[in-house]
């Protein structure tokens, strides 16, 4: 083999897909079959009603994402994928904390805090407050860093979502597509709540 | 269960309405996809569809096999040698489980399955109900479609979902399962419409003319191409295309154990078998050609051994109809998306009409160097044991090369593939992707079902016999005409040879032992000879075939005879050895 290993970087996965019970599993397992783990993971309605959107986020190399993106694309579901990294694609993630309001409000001025963390206070209590903050890993990573000190209670960060930097052209293709064949519903299992009242053996 | 038997009606034509219950529903979409063949197992869960089986008996021939694998292997052989997609029926839990090799075996080796299951009742689901297991979910990685059914209005549809599936671009299996409820409810049947197009799914991709010319200027300026072909060919019904490309160019074409059949075994320009234990020429001289045509082939690793050693002075062109293919293994230079019946056409009218003698001539030097070293002794011994080819020989100079070879997996597997004569093609039936052992007595039933007019001969080691010899069963309550040839080594052949080779002769547990086969099948009331020496093969391989009826003729052949020519794992297909 060659002796440099391929750069693996972190790639952003787009795919279109129809709404439909079980898919997730289907996309899943083509990452997990090579035991590539995946680092974040949305689901999401698109611009297009009927249309369904998962952000997958993977370090790789681009040589296996390419692969990867063709295993995914030939499932009979799934609409059409994208890889991008990270300069190609305008992406956010959320986060929320949770800190004691005592502590804080002893200790910091939790109005700097906010400003400078670009933050906002979702809820604020007597005994807790949850601040939110939206933006890359860095910033989100920054304010644990500085609210551990202060006992930072709980953490969350959200999967990432990213919009496609140069997407216009695939937009009017889907809204072209969907106007041609509208999509249908998903069917759930209705019966799950009706078991007295269905005939059984 | 009552439910279901009140009100039974043959729909009406379209557009009218007929209350039928979702097992009829599913019958009749069977009927219009033109099955004709059902393997299968009844039980708890798919109860309802088997009542209503009851009264399709004239219409449609329901197979009891003795295993549910045995069912899917019997649905990939029928779907092998007819070309049509083969109808599986299970049911629900351990039923549905045991499908698993056979959707894995046809997953893998692309063939078209509708397997359906039945399921525990829809508001059981998730409950932990008997014989309930999470089939969408178990079968997901070895399906290319699969969809669970909880309601009946969705049968007509979904059922119709699934051939198309099945059959379209890349063929493969699909797994519907349907919940006991759905079976038995009675709905508004508006009759059956065939599926042709699904909004998400593109099966062949769109034909690219730039690429087509791309590959022909490649092709028109070799001086040493070669194509390797596989079951493309074959799935897209291209023969003719393919004969046709393969004799204006003038191109020396080898296939994998898949394509085998595709062109005539003794066709001029067929050089061969490509892979691990696949002729010398094709080998050595994949890593001297200038211009690689792989046409419905995948570079699996059994055929290109060491990837970063595999013909890495050739320009490549893949023509493939899945664009998952193109790059996965081998990196192409110039890829001919889409269906090669279409694009083989379009290849052969650009390529100019030429005839590679030198060529062509040193494969046939590597056929010489490979019959003096390897063919001859394992074709024509003169004395010792009899050997696994020299039964093959004999096979071929009785059917003339026009029989359908099913084989299992294994060393008996390689030898029958390397020596089969096949004329035609849809010939060759055996686990190739997977390797399953076990695979050949059920798919040989299923194989004849598939082309009743044909002699179907199933060739099986002593070890694979073993894991699904139940089927024994099938055969005896079916009457179906399977000729079986044992080929026994009382050795786990393949496993001994390479613990021989690699491992200092360390043969851990390959020592097998086996029942007395003749006594088994004469317990399924199937006729046998178990013979030893070379003296009664031709008469015994007579007896077999010209036996009305089935026949398992069991051949003791050499206990340690390894398979040459070889390419070790690891090693480039040009290190391919001769002993």
């Amino acid at each position: 083999m060659s002796n440099q290993e391929p750069i693996q970087q972190e790639f952003n996965i787009t795919i279109y897909t129809e709404n439909q019970v079980g898919l997730l599993n289907r996309i899943a397992i083509i990452f997990t079959r090579r035991k590539i783990n995946i680092d974040s993971l949305n689901t999401s309605p698109s611009e297009i009603e009927s249309i369904h959107r998962f952000n997958i986020v993977i370090t790789e190399s681009e040589d296996v994402v390419r692969k990867l993106t063709r295993q995914i694309e030939k499932q009979v579901e799934v609409l059409k994928v994208y890889y991008h990294t990270n300069e190609d694609v305008i992406w956010q993630e959320l986060a929320l904390y949770k800190v004691s309001t005592d502590v804080i409000a002893e200790k910091v001025s939790v109005e700097r805090l906010l400003r400078e963390n670009g933050a906002r206070a979702v809820v604020i209590r007597k005994d807790y407050t949850v601040f939110e903050t939206t933006g890359h890993r860095e910033e989100t990573d920054n304010l644990i860093n500085i609210l551990q000190p202060y006992g930072l209670i709980e953490f969350v960060r959200s999967a990432r979502v990213a919009i496609i930097k140069d997407s216009e052209g695939f937009n009017a293709k889907l809204r072209e597509f969907e106007r041609l064949e509208p999509g249908e519903e998903v069917i759930e299992n209705e019966y799950l709540n009706k078991g007295a009242k269905v005939f059984t053996m | 269960m009552e439910v279901a038997q009140q009100e039974i009606l043959t729909p009406a034509p379209a557009k009218e309405t007929t209350r039928v219950s979702g097992s009829v529903a599913l019958l009749e979409a069977l009927i219009a996809e033109g099955v004709d063949t059902i393997f299968g197992y009844p039980g708890g869960a798919i109860m309802p569809i088997y009542d209503a089986l009851y009264d399709y008996n004239d219409k449609l021939n329901h197979v009891l096999v003795r295993h549910e694998q045995g069912g899917t292997h019997a649905g990939q052989g029928y779907a092998r040698t007819s070309g049509k997609v083969g109808v599986v029926f299970a049911t629900s839990g351990p039923g549905a489980t045991n499908l698993v090799t056979g959707l894995a075996d046809a997953q893998i080796d692309s063939t078209p399955l509708v397997c359906i299951t039945g399921q525990v009742f829809a508001h059981l689901l998730g409950t932990d109900a008997f014989q309930e297991t999470d089939v969408i979910n178990i079968t997901t990685p070895v399906t290319k479609w699969n969809y669970q059914v909880t309601d009946a209005n969705e049968i007509p549809e979904v059922i119709a979902k699934a051939f198309y599936i099945a059959k379209s671009g890349r063929p493969g299996p699909v797994l519907i399962d349907i919940t006991k409820n759905a079976q038995i409810q009675l709905f508004d049947y508006e009759g059956y419409t065939k599926c042709d197009h699904i909004r998400s799914y593109r099966p062949t991709p769109i034909v690219r003319p730039q690429y087509v010319e791309q590959a022909a200027a490649l092709i028109n300026q070799a001086k040493k191409p070669f194509i390797l072909f596989g079951q493309g060919v074959l799935l897209g019904s291209a023969e003719q295309e393919f004969k046709a490309f393969v004799e204006k160019s003038g191109i020396p074409a080898a296939w994998t154990i898949l394509g085998a059949g595709a062109i005539p075994t003794d066709h001029p320009l067929n050089v061969g078998m490509l892979g691990m234990h696949g002729n010398y020429g094709p080998n050595v001289l994949t890593n001297e050609c200038d211009v690689l045509i792989a046409i419905g082939m995948r570079f699996d690793d059994r055929v290109t051994g060491r990837l970063d050693k595999y013909a890495k002075q050739a320009k490549v062109i893949h023509l493939d109809i899945d664009p998952a293919e193109i790059d996965k293994n081998v990196k192409t230079t110039v890829p001919v998306w889409g269906d090669c019946k279409e694009t083989l056409p379009l290849l052969t009218a650009l390529v100019e009409e030429k005839q590679h003698t030198d060529w062509v001539k040193l494969f046939n030097e590597y056929t010489q160097k490979e019959v003096e070293a390897v063919i001859h002794k394992e074709l024509n011994p003169s004395d010792g044991e009899m050997t696994m080819g020299e039964v093959i020989k004999q096979l071929n100079d009785l059917t003339k090369g026009e029989a359908v070879i099913v084989t299992d997996v294994g060393q008996h597997q390689m030898v029958a593939c390397r020596y089969a004569q096949f004329n035609k093609t849809r010939s060759n039936v055996t686990s190739g992707g997977l390797g399953t052992m076990g695979f050949a007595l059920p798919a040989a039933i299923g194989a004849k079902y598939g082309a009743q007019d044909r002699t179907v001969v199933a060739i099986i080691g002593d070890g694979g016999f073993q894991m699904t010899c139940q089927e024994l069963g099938t055969i005896m309550q079916s009457g179906v005409d399977v000729k079986i040839i044992i080929l026994n080594n009382r050795f786990l052949g393949m496993v001994r040879q390479w613990q021989e080779l690699f491992n200092e002769r360390r043969y851990s547990f390959v020592d097998i032992q086996s029942p007395d086969f003749v006594a088994l099948a004469a317990a399924y009331r199937i006729p046998g000879k178990c013979i030893s020496e070379r003296d009664e093969l031709q008469g015994a391989l007579k007896e077999m075939l010209d036996n009305k009826g089935s026949f398992l003729l069991e051949v003791m052949v050499t206990k340690e005879n390894n398979v040459f020519p070889m390419v070790p794992q690891g090693c480039s297909v040009s290190e391919i050895r001769l002993k």
